[in-house]
């Protein structure tokens, strides 16, 4: 009878998440605010609560979260890591204060603790690659000028990642007392240990685990994921983390490998996942932070769109495409959540998972759209300043005399 | 010859750019899969780059073949035609050469063969001018200089040891 319940209710659920998938994929907008509203119907207080399944969703959303940080590990080697912070670090910089300042200075104005605020300066600060890789993927950008600034910002994200979700682990763990930022050093000190050594064993590591037999590869690569992550748990530095650097200490075939092989789990355990962080909420919380998310959702939008802006004028790309670059970066999703989701498992404050929910649903929803209507949008503008002042044009259309011929 | 811009596109690959004579923008985006990519710029929009083909590995091999070989082909050929008896060739490691996982300086070409290895080629990387401690990976492929008679002994070599 136990069984019974436990397959009609999963099914149940992956089922309600099938049908928001295809309807997603029919409206043309990301699955993760849909996800989120199916979890928040079967959640606590909602139309029908999960009894029987809780203890397995739980774990799947675990997986979930350290199978989304693992792939968005191995989405860059740490050559490419490191070769991309070089060239591109003042637009890291500028990203960072936009971006992060909203979440601090919104936590400060609601009466936040530190770490509180600190969480929700993750979730304003990280842009969803995943949303706005399928977006320059459907919008056929992926050849566009601004698409290899549009990545740059994402790879930096990746790597400040990397270090903010240590600090954030041991914040919440050791509060903001010197325990805490004690624990924080210790980790920022692994994690630079441990991209040290990616660049130097990457190829032979990934030489060591790669193998031609998918299914041997699968598990290998899955179980290793999961052991590191354990063992980080463990350790008390968080497993997002641990899956975040052993994504990006493999590259070359095994990276290549487990991109394909893995992607299938990713997609099931993060709907769970995103599903499980629905289900924490109750859907009366929500009402009373609306307002705050619509205006962090707004102020955050204008950042990022700054942000995108600033960087593509900074590589010579025309104003259409700072526009699409600002806009595309609008999105926010799986590591918002995922940042969220760590903080609502340590109960810091109890608006923060409902507000943070909000806002990526909003951001999430209204991302898309905004990458999709810049391209008109600036086309009008230039059209109406063109008629105001007809030189503005010309410094659009490249000048042949800059084209530089070597014989 | 024409001017190339590369730019990385991280977790993608790398994208070319460049003008034709006739004035037209061609952009092309190389996969880390091999999959190749072919755009033309929008004629109203500098940056707006549209997709007009896709290539597998096998179909740019082709492609670059019937539009006449690659730069660095071309480059070499012409070379080899200034020197007499000179011969360039590229070698491929093989997975089971014993000196996958070595240094050039551990196979010893030039004391034993006279030849000169100018180039490794790593996927889409080039090395230029491998000191000894560059250590060999399978994929490989060694650009060679030397006479005929010399660089068939690396063959030899670097496939028996």
């Amino acid at each position: 009878m136990h069984t019974a319940s436990v397959l009609l209710e999963l099914g149940g659920v992956i089922v309600g998440l099938a049908v928001l998938a295809r309807l997603a994929g029919r409206l043309g907008i990301p699955t993760i605010p849909l996800y989120l509203t199916v979890g928040l119907a079967f959640g606590r207080g909602g139309i029908l609560p999960l009894i029987t399944t809780e203890e397995f969703v739980e774990i799947g959303a675990e997986i979930g979260l350290i199978l989304l940080l693992f792939m968005l590990g191995l989405e860059y080697t740490a050559r490419e890591l490191l070769a991309t912070l070089r060239i591109q670090a003042p637009t890291g910089v500028l990203d960072f204060v936009l971006n992060f300042s909203p979440g601090v200075i919104a936590g400060l104005l609601l009466g936040w603790s530190l770490v509180a605020c600190v969480v929700l300066g993750g979730v304003t600060y990280v842009s969803s690659s995943g949303i706005i890789a399928k977006l320059l993927h459907d919008f056929g950008r992926i050849g566009n000028r601004e698409t290899p600034i549009i990545l740059s910002v994402l790879v930096i994200e990746d790597l400040a990642m990397a270090i903010y979700l240590p600090i954030l682990a041991a914040l919440l763990i050791g509060g903001s007392t010197l325990v805490g930022l004690g624990t924080a050093l210790a980790a920022i000190v692994s994690v630079i240990v441990v991209l040290a050594l990616a660049l130097k064993v990457d190829v032979r590591l990934s030489r060591m685990i790669f193998s031609h037999s998918d299914e041997a590869l699968l598990l290998t690569i899955l179980g290793l994921t999961l052991l590191m992550a354990g063992l980080a748990e463990l350790f008390q530095i968080s497993a997002a983390v641990a899956a975040l650097l052993v994504g990006i200490m493999l590259s070359g075939p095994a990276a290549e490998g487990a991109r394909a092989l893995l992607s299938p789990l990713r997609d099931l355990f993060a709907a769970i996942f995103f599903a499980f962080v629905g289900f924490s909420l109750d859907p009366s919380e929500i009402p009373p932070v609306l307002g705050t998310a619509i205006a962090l959702g707004a102020i955050s939008a204008v950042t990022k769109y700054a942000t995108g802006w600033w960087s593509a004028g900074k590589s010579g790309v025309g104003p259409k495409g700072r526009a699409r670059a600002g806009a595309t970066l609008i999105a926010r999703g799986e590591f918002s959540i995922a940042v969220a989701g760590l903080a609502v498992a340590s109960d810091v404050e109890p608006d923060l998972g409902p507000l943070a929910v909000t806002y990526v649903f909003l951001l999430a929803v209204i991302g898309p759209i905004a990458a999709r209507l810049a391209e008109p949008i600036a086309d009008r503008l230039l059209a109406a300043s063109h008629a105001r002042n007809p030189e503005t044009i010309e410094e659009i259309t490249p000048n042949p005399e800059t084209i530089e011929e070597i014989t | 010859m024409t001017e190339i811009s590369e730019v990385k596109l991280p977790g993608l690959g790398v994208r070319y750019e460049f003008t034709t004579q006739e004035g037209k923008r061609v952009g092309l985006v190389s996969h880390r899969s091999g999959y190749k990519e072919l755009y033309f710029a929008d004629p109203d929009d500098r940056d707006a780059f549209k997709r007009v083909l896709g290539l597998s590995d096998k179909d740019a091999r082709t492609l670059a073949e019937l539009l006449g070989g690659s730069r660095v082909t071309e480059e070499l050929a012409e070379l080899q035609h200034q020197i007499e008896g000179l011969a360039i060739d590229w070698l491929p490691l093989r997975d089971d050469s014993p000196y996958v996982g070595h240094t050039i300086g551990d196979a010893r070409i030039r004391s034993r063969t006279g030849v000169s290895v100018v180039a490794v080629l790593r996927g889409d990387q080039a090395i230029p001018a491998p000191g000894p401690e560059l250590g060999l990976q399978q994929g490989d492929y060694l650009v060679v200089v030397g006479t005929t008679r010399g660089i068939e002994g690396v063959v030899e070599l670097l496939h028996r040891g």
